[in-house]
């Protein structure tokens, strides 16, 4: 009778491990906290185990939508003191049976990333052997930055070397104003025969005031 | 002992300016050739043009191939007999005749205008490929204002499966500068079509070349007060940042470690080369820059101090490009080791922390001793620090790809790559100044172009042709016609050149009568050093550079390396040998320079004896030196077609 109890209370667990050890379905997981997190570290415990047998629990219930997924579900076997082991799921239902390799692998890498943030670690050190990490989505830029630049240089180039054009072009034309300019003077000096007019450097000459009739005050 | 060796020289007096004209120009200005605005800008331009890349990516890789520290023994030697005595020799001609490459040879004899043309012709094959290659730093430039740096992860491939197969096998710096920079086919016979992304970046490169050279020197020499010290500042701010990285002082300790090997010949070959290469002479742009300095500024000085200034830069670039190259090999080192180290706790379950750096080899041995078929199974890589430090790389290996990859791996890695690159456009950009000026200035002395042209359509047209001829090297092929020209444009002419510049100097315009120019320039006699380098010590050591290499490039077969994706060794370039038509490019490229020496004499001889055969009146002598200034553009025409007769 003792020894009948003994087996029934017993034997679920072995019954249990069984299933994890022999079965096909499970997932070997390897987990680097040190290499993580380095002086941060935290221990590898029972709680640890239990939390991440929920969060396991928790990736079934959210891709097969059932409710049903407990904790009771997971099982893990083969700890090392890698802090690697290997667990299965058994289905809600049923016990006995193991839900397959794919859909566990599915709900997985739906979850990958807050089962990742659960334990502060990242796809290269929480590893699901034989589930590979998903990539990263490309950046996709509306402008390639490369062009953005391109265009800064090219302008600056282009402002450069109309500037430094206009700026001969200019300088040629006041050479030719100056030099037509001095030859026309030249040849004024020639005309008027060296009179005083000559020296004032210019057609306009002098405003002299004593002869002007300011009208702009009143008149009487 | 004395040499008093000299060629006959008829007619030299008629044809320089002597010394109290020169001093007649100096005094009133009245010359219309260009001037320094300072002594600060001449100094910076020939700092610019002698420190290029070179001094970067050649100069390291030399020194630590050839034992380190003990390879400065043959490059300081060398410096000394070799280089110095060149430089000052054609600083000295320029500023004493006044004239550009073409017109200082045509001056001190007809029959030497071959070294002119020479020097000119090896000017713009080497101007094609040189922008070029800054074209390639500004791509980078433009692509490092990126986080993450787009060389620093594998793109993912089409289906979003994984990463691309190309790159998954060789690495993301690779195939960024393989790939997605120049797109490279796989041989030198295909072209694999024009990339429009390069052509927008040579584009860009001869823009902004155009610019600082639009009106001769007025705007080279404001250009170059930032070009020339802008790498000093930066290798500067890469030693500090290099010092406090780990595994830095590995590499300058792995750099200099002395290994004399001064026994063997290709070690001071290699010097000899190296020196002669680094200080860009037998260009024409050294005479060039010269020729507008005052008469009585002091060459002699300059020469000295802008040799120390080139030897010093080598010496620090290779300093601070090892100082990263050593981190880099850490960080090898590390992932290596790391990596080995997963491995093993993962294989054998052990818990982390186990197998430290330090304890790696007891506990594999071990292993091994215990489980020593469960190791031999896991293929482990063999990780050596020194391996990885002797990865020597040169040229745009070195910049594109070794560098590029320790950048990545530090942090603010955009800034970092902004600045390599900034660093290396401004040392490509001051050397092209010179290489334009050995180029434009001849085409101004021969007369290509009319007169009525203005400089600045000039320096176009010249930056217009010799980018659409660089269109050949932004092809997919583009990287093979680049090393092809590389290796024989810039290599062999150069040594001739420089033979004949210090045989022509020496013997045809008599160093007597040097002599007697540089005591009317600086105030007294260049010393017996002088005397003995130029006369006898370095013509021969170009004799025997100039030996060496053509008889390696003719005895040995030449091969070119390529990124062949579909090679078995990938990643690893493969050896491929030239098609036969390539033969008969590299003769082009470097016979028609070396040949025009003694071509030109040869056919301005004939010339003389077909035009002695008619007697000429004096009418017909005077209508003959007025036409001599048309006629000269003629020759260079009708020299081109004989060549193409020829050939």
């Amino acid at each position: 009778m003792l020894a009948g109890v003994l087996l029934l209370i017993f034997l679920p667990p072995l019954v249990a491990k069984d299933l994890c050890k022999d079965s096909q379905d499970g997932f070997k997981v390897r987990l680097s906290i040190k290499t993580a997190l380095g002086d941060d570290a935290y221990e590898w415990n029972e709680s640890e185990m239990f939390l991440f047998r929920s969060t396991l629990a928790y990736a079934m219930r959210k891709q097969t939508k059932q409710d049903t997924y407990n904790i009771t579900n997971i099982l893990v076997c083969n700890d090392t003191q890698r802090v690697s082991f290997v667990f299965v799921v058994t289905s809600p239902g049923d016990p006995d049976q193991l839900i397959p390799k794919e859909q566990i692998e599915e709900a997985v890498r739906q979850n990958k990333h807050r089962i990742n943030n659960a334990f502060l670690l990242s796809d290269m050190t929480l590893e699901f052997v034989g589930i590979p990490p998903t990539l990263a989505a490309p950046i996709i830029y509306d402008t390639e930055p490369w062009l953005i630049v391109f265009g800064v240089v090219i302008g600056a180039v282009a402002v450069g070397i109309v500037a430094l054009l206009m700026s001969t072009v200019s300088k040629k034309r006041r050479a030719k104003e100056k030099a037509a300019g001095l030859s026309e003077e030249d040849e004024g000096i020639v005309k008027e025969n060296g009179t005083a007019l000559s020296g004032l450097g210019g057609k306009e000459g002098v405003y002299n005031q004593t002869f002007s009739n300011d009208n702009r005050f009143t008149e009487l | 002992m004395k040499l008093k060796l000299k060629l006959p020289n008829p007619g030299l007096q008629d044809r320089i300016l002597s010394h109290d004209e020169l001093e007649r120009l100096e005094v009133e200005e009245a010359g219309d050739r260009p001037k320094w605005d300072n002594k600060a800008q001449y100094m910076l331009t020939c700092v610019g043009f002698c420190v290029g890349l070179g001094n970067v990516w050649r100069f390291p890789y030399l020194c630590q191939s050839h034992g380190g520290g003990a390879f400065m023994i043959p490059f300081l030697i060398l410096l000394v007999f070799e280089g110095i005595p060149l430089l000052h020799l054609e600083f000295a001609i320029g500023q004493r005749l006044r004239k550009g490459s073409v017109g200082v040879w045509r001056t001190i004899n007809p029959y030497m205008l071959g070294v002119g043309i020479a020097s000119m012709c090896v000017s713009f094959l080497v101007s094609l490929y040189y922008n070029t290659i800054i074209a390639w730093v500004m791509w980078y430039f433009f692509n490092s204002f990126q986080e993450p740096l787009p060389w620093s992860q594998c793109p993912i491939n089409a289906n979003r499966t994984g990463l691309v197969s190309e790159c998954e096998r060789s690495s993301p710096v690779d195939y960024f500068w393989y790939r997605e920079t120049l797109n490279t086919s796989a041989a030198i016979d295909e072209t694999g079509g024009l990339q429009w992304w390069m052509i927008l970046c040579l584009i860009s490169a001869w823009g902004v070349l155009y610019v600082c050279c639009i009106r001769g020197i007025e705007t080279t020499g404001k250009a170059v007060y930032v070009t020339s010290t802008l790498p000093y500042v930066v290798l500067t701010i890469f030693l500090i940042r290099g010092l406090t990285l780990k595994g830095s002082v590995d590499g300058i300790k792995f750099l200099f470690t002395p290994d004399v090997r001064l026994a063997n010949p290709s070690t001071w070959l290699d010097a000899g080369a190296q020196v002669f290469y680094s200080f860009s002479l037998a260009f024409g742009g050294l005479i060039s820059f010269s020729s507008y300095n005052s008469v009585h500024n002091n060459c002699e000085q300059d020469a000295v101090i802008i040799s120390i200034i080139n030897a010093f830069t080598s010496i620090y670039a290779a300093t601070v490009i090892y100082s990263i190259i050593g981190f880099r090999a850490t960080e090898r080192f590390d992932d290596c080791l790391s990596g080995n180290i997963l491995t093993l706790l993962n294989t054998f379950d052990l818990p982390e922390g186990n197998i430290t750096q330090n304890n790696y080899q007891e506990v594999l041995y071990s292993l091994n001793s215990t489980n020593p078929d469960i190791i031999s199974n896991l293929h482990l890589k063999t990780c050596d620090l020194n391996s990885f430090l002797s990865e020597g790389v040169e040229g745009t290996g070195l910049a594109f790809i070794v560098f590029t990859e320790a950048i990545t791996k530090m942090p603010l890695s955009p800034l970092w790559s902004v600045l390599f690159f900034i660093m290396l456009f401004c040392l490509g950009l001051s050397s092209m100044f010179g290489n334009i000026e050995g180029v434009l200035v001849p085409l101004q002395d021969l007369k290509v172009f009319p007169k009525s042209w203005p400089k600045e359509v000039i320096s176009g047209v010249t930056c217009l042709v010799c980018c659409l001829v660089g269109l050949i090297f932004v092809q997919g092929s583009g990287n093979y016609w680049l090393a092809l020209f590389d290796s024989f444009a810039g290599s062999i002419p150069l040594l001739v050149i420089a033979f004949s510049e210090m045989i022509g100097v020496v013997y045809v315009y008599g160093i007597d009568r040097f002599n007697e120019d540089m005591i009317f320039m600086i105030g007294h006699k260049p010393n017996i050093f002088w005397q003995a380098t130029w006369r006898v010590i370095s013509p021969l050591i170009m004799l025997a550079i100039f030996i060496f290499y053509f008889s390696t490039i003719v005895t040995k077969e030449i091969f070119y390396i390529a990124w062949d994706p579909e090679s078995e060794n990938f990643p690893t370039l493969e050896k491929k040998p030239y098609p036969s038509w390539i033969y008969v490019i590299i003769f082009l490229l470097a016979g028609i320079p070396s040949l025009s020496v003694p071509g030109t004499a040869v056919f301005r001889a004939i010339r003389e004896y077909c035009c002695k055969k008619h007697p000429s009146t004096q009418q017909a002598l005077i209508a003959r030196r007025t036409q001599r200034r048309s006629q000269i553009s003629g020759d260079f025409f009708f020299y081109l077609s004989f060549l193409a007769l020829v050939f």
